[in-house]
């Protein structure tokens, strides 16, 4: 007997993916500069690792701080595969080494989730963080295929050029990444839509029941943690790809807590929100490092502000949004909302101004003249602490006070709109 | 022998620095449920603390006062950072107290600078203690121990013997009654958790003049405590203990050795070549191999008996 299936084409989704397959393609056209270009390209690789690890921490509830093992795992034995091509040793296309660093990540989910899933919670969190510590240091005791200190670099302009495509210019690296940055985001999205996805989310939120249904938890989130290290491991061999060199920091702790403080900042509860909180991220990493040394001081306050006034990251704060621009009464926030934006840019001045002073005193090698938002003062003069300070004790009250009016405004539209559903 | 006595003393007494600050990891962890890290951050405030203290007044009142402070500070982070995350649940407590870690690293950048700080033994607690056959076993390591003990023993007669100890254990395991009978349970975990905080300063004021005072002592540390806490099973003071001992012996013996797997092979007839398949995992000397062991041993524990030594519960 045939099955009836009804299915409507699901428009605003299939809009949704156009739109962000053209945002790819058309980027570098806008965006021309040669930094914007390198920034894009380390975007879309951070937003392969981000999503993959929100198919842990957002889909599957799992907490990990050894997320970077998998890419950076990846990332190693793409940059073997790549000098064996460049030997001749390999006939192997460059355009699909991804496949290598997701396939050795996956691998290595294998392993190390057979380890980590047998537990979730907090205890997953330790275990994760115990493996990550483990194969940094055994990625520096094993000189002879790691590199040690210095990493091993490679040359990514190999084999037979496919239709003219070298990867030599920086641009066609961009597309690389841009196409597997999407093809990795539609997987991953209809990986959402699976059993598996679903009952990832059934995992997450209430194990016990999971369990009483017929499902072996344990067996889920190693399901679930395989996958993700592949898509972990693509990420880890793009950026190998785009750097041409890979070092011990690509399984460090440090890349491990990166992408743990970028997914939690756009948004764990949403597809999006790690794609939002990736952008974000690298953005403050490699363009705010420029300007100043205190940017991980920025990011650490950022990140604390988010877990404490809005734990569902960027992305959640957004979807609050919707209804109420639905209803057409955005127009009563807006004003509260620029209200409090700008007290918030008042206090972060201040804020911005006192950090900035403290590192030009406590480093002896910088000059304590110093100029900030284009004014010129001495950090050693007690002149721009009094400003500044006022400055930050100035935007804390009103922000304060802004804050209680966004309050107020937002539950008088919630109460009303709940009141004509009902 | 000398090298197996020596070495022995080194790791007890690096044991019991471990101890001090996997306890309070450990209560905090079992009366909240809180997983804090930033406990080795803790540590490495009093280190720094207690360097700047002791530059302008001395090392003894920095002895008091370093843990005093970070206490305090400890305090100050329950009160109005982790008790407003506690809604949103264990997680996001997590999540916090990680944020808190990278902050306070970046305080400490941009407060002392990047490079290690000269924090050092004070002059009456130089030279030697006692002669262990040839070599000479210092005082200070000697003052570590003891100041260690001590502390462990006035924390133990605390929570066994007086009022607000009972209060505490009582709380561990049943919140809700001890909330019913009048305590204010709230205090007391925030009591706990600036106790916790205190500990692993007043570990800082003592380990970071052992070892060194520089920023990245806490991400060193930090792992380390995590398996510590693991290894003796989630929750128990005694298995903290045992672990603590145990890693901490781990991990001085394993640096002053240089065996190989290939000698163990080699005693029972099997000789490792450079042609033998994986000869650079073989040959690899212990001391090398150091820094993985506790994670070696956390895997093997996790593997073998999930709830850890004397661990009660699993998961």
């Amino acid at each position: 007997m045939a099955v009836l299936r009804y299915r409507p084409l699901n428009l605003g989704r299939w809009l949704l993916w156009g739109a962000t397959a053209a945002l790819f393609v058309l980027a570098p056209l806008v965006f021309t500069h040669g930094f914007a270009l390198t920034m894009m390209t380390q975007m879309g690789t951070f937003i392969i690792f981000a999503l993959s690890y929100n198919m842990l921490l957002g889909q599957g509830g799992m907490l990990s701080f050894g997320h970077a093992v998998y890419s950076g795992l990846g990332a190693y034995f793409t940059v073997h595969a790549l000098n064996l091509i460049g030997k001749g040793a390999l006939a192997f296309p460059v355009m699909l080494l991804p496949l290598v660093g997701g396939l050795a990540g996956l691998v290595f989910g294998v392993v190390f989730g057979y380890v980590t899933t047998r537990r979730a919670g907090t205890t997953f969190a330790m275990i994760s963080l115990g493996i990550g510590e483990l194969v940094h240091a055994c990625v520096l005791m094993f000189p002879g295929f790691f590199g040690g200190e210095g990493g091993i670099s490679t040359n990514r302009m190999v084999g037979k050029p496919f239709l003219g495509i070298t990867f030599g210019p920086a641009i066609q690296v961009y597309y690389l990444v841009a196409a597997w940055c999407f093809a990795c985001m539609v997987a991953m999205f209809a990986l959402t839509q699976t059993p598996l996805g679903r009952m990832a989310n059934a995992v997450r939120d209430n194990p016990e029941r999971a369990e009483f249904v017929g499902y072996d938890t344990q067996k889920v989130r190693f399901l679930q943690l395989v996958l993700s290290a592949f898509f972990a491991g693509v990420s880890g061999a793009l950026s190998c790809i785009n750097f041409e060199i890979v070092t011990d920091e690509n399984v460090s702790a440090l890349r491990s807590g990166g992408v743990l403080l970028a997914t939690f900042i756009g948004g764990t509860g949403f597809f999006f929100g790690p794609i939002v909180g990736s952008v974000v991220f690298v953005f403050f990493v490699v363009a705010l490092s420029g300007f100043t040394q205190a940017w991980l001081l920025y990011l650490g306050l950022f990140f604390l502000a988010m877990v404490l006034y809005a734990p569902g990251g960027i992305a959640s704060l957004v979807a609050m949004q919707l209804p109420v621009i639905r209803a057409r009464r955005f127009g009563e926030l807006a004003l509260p909302y620029l209200l409090a934006l700008a007290a918030g840019l008042v206090a972060f001045a201040g804020l911005v101004g006192a950090v900035e002073m403290v590192y030009r005193i406590s480093d002896a090698s910088l000059d304590t003249h110093m100029s900030l938002f284009g004014v010129g003062f001495d950090a050693r003069s007690p002149r721009p602490w009094t400003a500044f300070g006022a400055l930050l004790a100035a935007g804390l009250v009103a922000l304060g006070f802004a804050a209680r009016r966004v309050g107020e405004r937002w539950g008088a539209i919630q109460g009303e709109l709940q009141g004509n559903r009902a | 022998m000398e090298f197996f006595v020596v070495q022995l003393l080194n790791g007890i007494s690096y044991g019991l620095l471990l101890f001090m600050l996997s306890s309070g990891l450990t209560l905090v962890f079992s009366l909240m449920g809180v997983l804090n890290f930033a406990h080795a951050s803790f540590y490495m405030l009093g280190a720094y603390f207690a360097f700047q203290i002791s530059t302008r007044i001395g090392f003894y009142p920095a002895l008091v006062a370093a843990p005093l402070l970070v206490g305090g500070i400890g305090m100050l982070v329950e009160r109005y950072g982790l008790r407003t995350v506690h809604r949103y649940g264990h997680v996001a407590e997590l999540l916090f107290t990680f944020g808190l870690a990278y902050l306070i690293e970046e305080a400490v950048h941009l407060v002392w600078g990047r490079a290690a700080v000269e924090y050092r033994i004070p002059p009456s607690l130089e030279g030697p203690l006692f002669a262990v056959f040839t070599s000479q076993y210092p005082i200070y390591r000697g003052f570590m121990m003891l100041v260690s003990v001590a502390m462990l023993v006035s924390i133990w007669l605390a929570l066994t013997r007086t009022r607000i100890g009972l209060v505490i254990q009582a709380a561990l395991s049943h919140p809700q009654t001890v909330e019913a009978l009048g305590h204010n349970v709230p205090r007391v975990f925030m009591l706990v958790f600036g106790g916790g905080a205190a500990l692993a300063g007043l570990a800082g004021v003592i380990g970071g003049n052992a070892f060194v005072t520089e920023p990245g002592m806490a991400a060193a540390v930090g792992p380390i405590i995590f398996v510590v806490v693991v290894v003796g099973g989630m929750g128990s003071l005694a298995g903290a203990f045992v672990a603590s001992l145990l890693i901490g012996c781990l991990q001085t013996f394993s640096v002053g050795l240089d065996w190989t797997l290939a000698g163990l092979f080699a005693r029972f007839g099997w000789r490792v070549t450079a042609d033998t398949p994986l000869a650079s995992l073989w040959s690899i000397p212990l001391a090398q191999a150091a820094p993985v062991l506790p994670y070696l041993l956390m895997v093997l524990i996790l593997i073998f008996r999930p709830r850890g030594l004397l661990g009660t519960r699993e998961g």
